[in-house]
């Protein structure tokens, strides 16, 4: 019962936080936009769109910039705990008598909802611009969660794991940039060489695009049954290494 | 409320220590602790910045793993038992831990929830200790806004909002103005009064050991080098002290009286050591005979005077002690937290 309301106490502070913090919700919405327009405008002009379904590059892109955003929202939300803990804001939650496990699915909760808010304003945007149809934004937030789940966890796993903010370009350059661009968010799963094609297809975050590209535009690459269940798979494996993480936590 | 069942409740004790140890490689921050605290008890653990006040404590609720020896706090194992011993305890932390991006009011309502403090009591409980604190007119503003001492005020009553049995307050009063100081003192006295709630408490303030503390341990070098009631703290350094000026001291009479256990010649000052040195001032004056007395000053012992004694230092100088104080516990905390 208290584990419950140490839950929800843990959500209640990440979702009031998140709600202060106005610039990050604007930038995490212009941000894709910048995306959309100015590289997908560029590269849109230059592209064969027989090649990508007969869509417009933009069309084809936006579902891309969703997954984009929520990949980068919540593993960043994850890697925050660094500066918490730094800061001793931590400590207060840690040494409380709830379990490490419910502190951990409070914050995966707290950033998924961060995540869900963000990508439900840029569906929105995805309605008015793409025109994305309105089921298909109700199916774009069901992906856009999956993907948040695993995500987040793994951003809670490393912050559990790292001393300092020193670290964070490592994690950028090294894993969350190639996680995005092995993800076919930028170009289509066909016609690629086939090194690049086999990391495309052993990378999590390709199924996520990929799904979304179903649910808002129609054009899917994989059955949708194969798409989420990898995405379920890769849930279950990151929540359990990062509740691991969060027992093994030093303060 | 975290209803704590406390195999201790039977003998009264409610911390107990043997032989606790904690070594930071070749550095023994804490160095074969015993202590036992009754319950409803205040206690004092003095010492200089690097002496093992905070490490012994880290110990006790379970944020630091123990290297060598054993703890009970409420009964419970420290290593074993820690999430009991988490629910047991209430925690003031030296380094703030307020949450900035809530307001006064939110933080509390979150420490509520993390200590199941049921519904019905939480919302009183959160007034009392806002009224307390002085912080009802600023529970709505981020604590981002907040000076120190106000952060250091909120950070408090967030300690004592549970009713914890124990409750452990690393440096409380550090940096508050003399009147919260009161009122925190005077609430502390009430919650032992009232709950019979154990206190821990680490300070630099003597005056502040003396007047709230039953019992007081000194450690230094992470060693308990003295143990007792401030009485018999100050009582170890034989009485009282009568400081007389005058220019040709009959030495050899004030040597001859019996209630007299030192005589000494400090900075052109006799010293003389006395047992009760108000009720015998008279017969000192009287031994003086002709010889003229420029002042006469009377010394009750302070605990800063124990603290001398015991340490060949004053307790701030110790703390500023070529730095090695400060940066020493800086350099422990890092050293944990990036483990």
């Amino acid at each position: 019962m208290s584990e419950i309301e140490g839950l929800y106490g843990i959500w209640l502070r990440e979702f009031k936080v998140f709600q202060r913090e106005k610039s990050r919700v604007i930038s995490a919405i212009a941000q894709p936009i910048i995306w959309l327009f100015l590289l997908g405008g560029g590269i849109g002009a230059s592209i064969d769109t027989s090649r990508i379904g007969d869509v417009n590059y933009q069309h084809f892109l936006f579902p891309g910039i969703v997954a984009m955003s929520t990949m980068f929202g919540t593993v960043f939300y994850g890697l925050y705990i660094v500066w918490d803990r730094k800061i001793d804001v931590l400590k207060e939650i840690l040494v409380a008598p709830i379990s490490r496990i419910t502190v951990f699915f409070g914050k995966v909760l707290g950033g998924a909802t961060d995540a869900m808010i963000t990508a439900f304003l840029l569906l929105l945007l995805g309605v008015v611009l793409v025109g994305v149809a309105p089921i298909g934004v109700v199916g774009g937030l069901g992906i856009a969660l999956l993907l948040a789940i695993g995500m987040v966890s793994i951003g809670l796993t490393l912050g559990a794991f790292f001393e300092s903010m020193e670290g964070f370009q490592v994690i950028i350059t090294f894993m969350i940039f190639p996680l995005f661009f092995l993800s076919a968010a930028l170009y289509p799963i066909t016609g690629l060489d086939p090194v690049l094609g086999a990391a495309v297809r052993a990378n999590p975050v390709t199924y996520a695009v990929d799904a979304l590209r179903g649910a808002l535009i129609g054009r899917n690459y994989f059955p949708l049954w194969l798409d989420l269940a990898v995405l379920l798979l890769f849930d279950s494996a990151m929540v359990l290494i990062g509740a691991w993480a969060f027992r093994k936590m030093k303060l | 409320m975290v209803l704590v069942d406390s195999p201790s409740s039977g003998n009264g004790v409610m911390i107990e220590t043997r032989g606790l140890t904690k070594r930071f490689g070749d550095l023994v921050a804490v160095d074969h602790v015993d202590l036992e605290i009754r319950k409803g008890e205040i206690f004092g653990l003095l010492g200089p910045n690097g002496a093992g006040k905070t490490t012994t404590i880290s110990m006790l609720i379970t944020i630091r793993p123990i290297t060598e020896g054993r703890a009970l706090v409420n009964g419970f194992d420290v290593a074993r038992q820690p999430a009991k011993v988490r629910a047991s305890c209430g925690i003031v932390f030296q380094e703030p831990s307020i949450d900035t991006a809530l307001t006064a009011r939110e933080n509390l309502e979150l420490h509520a929830r993390l200590y199941g403090v049921s519904k019905s009591i939480r919302t009183d409980r959160i007034e009392e200790l806002l009224a307390l604190v002085d912080l009802k007119e600023r529970e709505d503003s981020l604590v981002k806004t907040f000076s120190g001492g106000m952060k250091r005020r909120l950070e408090i009553a967030r300690g004592l909002l549970h009713h914890p049995p124990i409750i452990f307050l690393d440096e409380p009063t550090l940096g508050l103005d003399p009147q919260t100081r009161q009122h925190i003192w005077d609430y502390i006295e009430r919650l032992r009064r009232e709950m019979r709630t154990t206190f821990v408490l680490t300070t630099h303030y003597m005056e502040e050991a003396d007047r709230l503390c039953d019992r007081i341990g000194i450690i230094d070098h992470g060693k308990i080098v003295a143990l007792g009631t401030p009485k018999e703290l100050k009582d170890s350094l034989g009485g009282d002290t009568v400081v007389l000026t005058m220019n040709e001291p009959p030495l050899d009479a004030f040597r001859a009286l019996p209630f007299v256990s030192k005589v000494d010649v400090r900075d052109g000052s006799v010293w003389l050591s006395v047992e009760r040195a108000t009720s015998n001032l008279a017969r000192i004056i009287q031994a003086a005979g002709g010889h003229e007395i420029g002042t006469v000053e009377v010394r009750r012992p302070t605990l800063e005077d124990v603290f001398i004694n015991l340490t060949g230092r004053a307790i701030r100088q110790a703390e500023e002690g070529g730095g090695e104080g400060w940066s020493g516990q800086v350099m422990q905390y890092t050293a944990t937290t990036n483990r």
